[in-house]
């Protein structure tokens, strides 16, 4: 069996398409209240370039490429775990008045945090 | 199966993994309730794609076999370095500073994305044409990315006071992306031949990136402060796509979906700020936006009219509607906390308060929001634009703080103002305005605004902060004479 991946010219295509539609939908039913956590949040997402880095780094057999490569995980990891971190930060904060003001002592708490990743 | 096969097929399926847990994770932050658990459900997708990566080192060409150790080592130590650090410094900044940390973050990644491209480049095994114009086009816009969200950063930080300008740089700017082009096109054509007649093949790879980061410092240079949050979005939106094209070279699906969909997300953003600022993108990127904003106060009528901060506070108390416009200059005073305290004094007094945000207020898009909810304000008492404008007319009392431009009238009326057709809150229709302000100083489009000379305008000047703790104290001491 085969489970390399290969992309080729139209295939690529269609997925970048099916891809940039995929997230103007997503986005464009957000509200302007989280625009800036969706920012964060997004660019949390493209933080999945460390993947890349790493594949280049794991696969480098000069030094030139070896310091090129770990730059790349560095900034990669920094981007992913970066935009985790603020992104978590402001979305914990938003709440609602609904629950009546029992909660109000939380809202002036700082937010809690899981365990790094 | 072989141990590569093995390799290449939980790879496969974590990336698939991870590029549907994005997508869902980004839909579940369409909503304040379900948002939290978006982001969370999007971290694991990382954490998968991540940890599924070490298996790369199953399946390594023969070249870099005897690397192998050393780079799972370097590999590890980046990871850890490279995301505690980011960590660390994502969970301490202030909430005022985000926009400059997101274009941090953001700018590490289209580092990243220019990296691995320079790694293909360097590792070149006679790839096809189109694959190696692909990776100079991701690496092209990457670096691009990484030097601009730089001098974006530099600006919002305020190490960077002042945009610089000079004349024909519009021009100079040109030329050297052509420069950069051009070198690209060498560059390509060398690695396909073999050989290049003008240099060698790593020096020409040095200068092309040196070209497109230099491209980057000089084409955000010129941008004023006040347009930082268009450009973070569009950088944002390069770097998604620049990560989208290296996937491509890399054979990643994950990478090439994960790009693509936040180059459209960003994208989009960036086409809805221009759009409430009523300028185009071109406009922001390519215009010295505030040179023409010097032209003198065009028939302006009224006056100032200073009110001290108690008798703003009581006329408020005593009102049946406030409708609150805050500016980034609230932030800047820190004044979030006070003006919260205020506004549930008012509430407890029952007088019905709502908060009124502009799209373009604060640093980046939706930023007001998150200082509003980081003071503890309810979102549900926070209004867009255009849910609330037209309210204004039936609101006792609209309480500007810090902000100018999103309220000034001229944008109705003025042709001649810069900011005319943007669509502003209409703070002017309800019955009396107060506006918070440091001091007689101009917006940052650099415009006198008519509605401070507005006969149902007052001014109250002071610093936000103590201006609100008098009024805290003022209305405070109507309660107690009440109850005594």
């Amino acid at each position: 069996m085969d489970f390399a991946i290969h992309i080729t010219g139209f295939v690529a295509i269609y997925i970048f398409m099916l891809a940039a539609f995929a997230g103007w939908v997503i986005i464009g039913g957000v509200p302007a209240i989280l625009h800036t956590p969706l920012m964060s949040g997004s660019n949390f997402v493209h933080g999945i370039v460390v993947v890349g880095g790493m594949y280049a780094l794991l696969n480098a057999s000069t030094i030139e490429e070896q310091v090129i490569g770990f730059c790349a995980v560095l900034l990669g990891a920094g981007n992913a775990a970066g935009g985790f971190a603020v992104t978590r930060r402001m979305l914990a904060m938003f709440q609602t008045s609904k629950p009546a003001h029992g909660h109000a002592k939380a809202a002036h708490s700082k937010p809690h945090h899981a365990k790094p990743v | 199966m072989t141990i590569p096969q093995i390799s290449q097929l939980i790879i496969g399926a974590s990336d698939l993994a991870a590029a549907f847990l994005f997508m869902y994770g980004l839909k579940r932050m369409s909503s304040p309730v379900t948002a939290p658990s978006g982001i969370f459900v999007a971290g694991i997708g990382m954490l998968v794609a991540i940890l599924a990566s070490f298996l790369y080192a199953l399946d390594i060409g023969a070249q870099a076999r005897p690397f192998l150790l050393v780079n799972l080592g370097l590999c590890v130590v980046a990871l850890l370095v490279g995301g505690s650090i980011a960590w660390l410094a994502g969970k301490r900044v202030p909430m005022t500073a985000m926009p400059q940390m997101v274009a941090l973050y953001n700018g590490m990644g289209g580092g990243a994305a220019g990296a691995i491209a320079a790694v293909e480049l360097f590792a070149t095994k006679s790839p096809g044409a189109t694959q190696l114009v692909v990776t100079l086009l991701g690496a092209l816009i990457g670096a691009v990315s990484l030097s601009g969200s730089l001098i974006a950063w530099a600006k919002l930080q305020e190490v960077l006071a002042k945009p610089l300008r000079f004349a024909g740089q519009q021009y100079f700017n040109l030329v050297i992306l052509v420069v950069t082009l051009a070198v690209g096109g060498e560059l390509v054509h060398a690695i396909i031949g073999g050989a290049s007649h003008l240099l060698t093949i790593s020096a020409l790879i040095y200068l092309f990136f040196a070209c497109a980061l230099l491209y980057g410092i000089l084409m955000t240079l010129p941008i004023g402060g006040a347009d930082m949050p268009v450009v973070i979005s569009i950088y944002n939106a390069a770097t998604g796509l620049a990560v989208g094209l290296e996937g491509f070279v890399l054979a990643n699906p994950a990478l090439m979906i994960a790009g693509m969909v936040v180059g459209a997300a960003g994208t989009l953003l960036t086409l809805l700020m221009a759009r409430a600022m009523n300028r185009s993108v071109e406009n922001v990127l390519f215009t010295n936006f505030g040179e023409t904003a010097k032209h003198a106060p065009s028939h302006i009528k009224g006056s100032l009219k200073p009110t001290e901060p108690a008798d703003a506070g009581i006329f408020m108390r005593y009102a049946k509607s406030v409708i609150i416009i805050p500016g980034y200059g609230l932030a800047a005073a820190q004044a979030q906390q006070k003006l919260y305290e205020f506004v549930k004094l008012l509430q407890s007094a029952g007088v019905s308060v709502k908060f009124a945000i502009h799209p373009v207020a604060g640093r980046m898009p939706g930023q007001m929001d998150v200082l509003l909810a980081e003071a503890g304000v309810p979102y549900d008492m926070i209004f867009q634009l255009d849910d609330i404008n037209d309210e204004f007319a039936t609101t006792d009392v609209s309480l500007v703080i810090g902000a100018n431009d999103v309220v000034n009238p001229a944008a109705r009326t003025d042709k001649s103002s810069p900011i005319y057709g943007m669509p502003i809150l209409n703070a002017d229709h309800a019955k009396q305005v107060y506006v918070i302000k440091r001091g007689q100083g101009k917006g940052y489009a650099g415009i006198v605004n008519a509605l401070f000379y507005a006969d149902n305008c007052n001014m109250v000047y002071g610093d936000a902060a103590a201006v609100l703790a008098q009024m805290i104290e003022a209305v405070r001491g109507l309660g107690t004479k009440a109850a005594a």
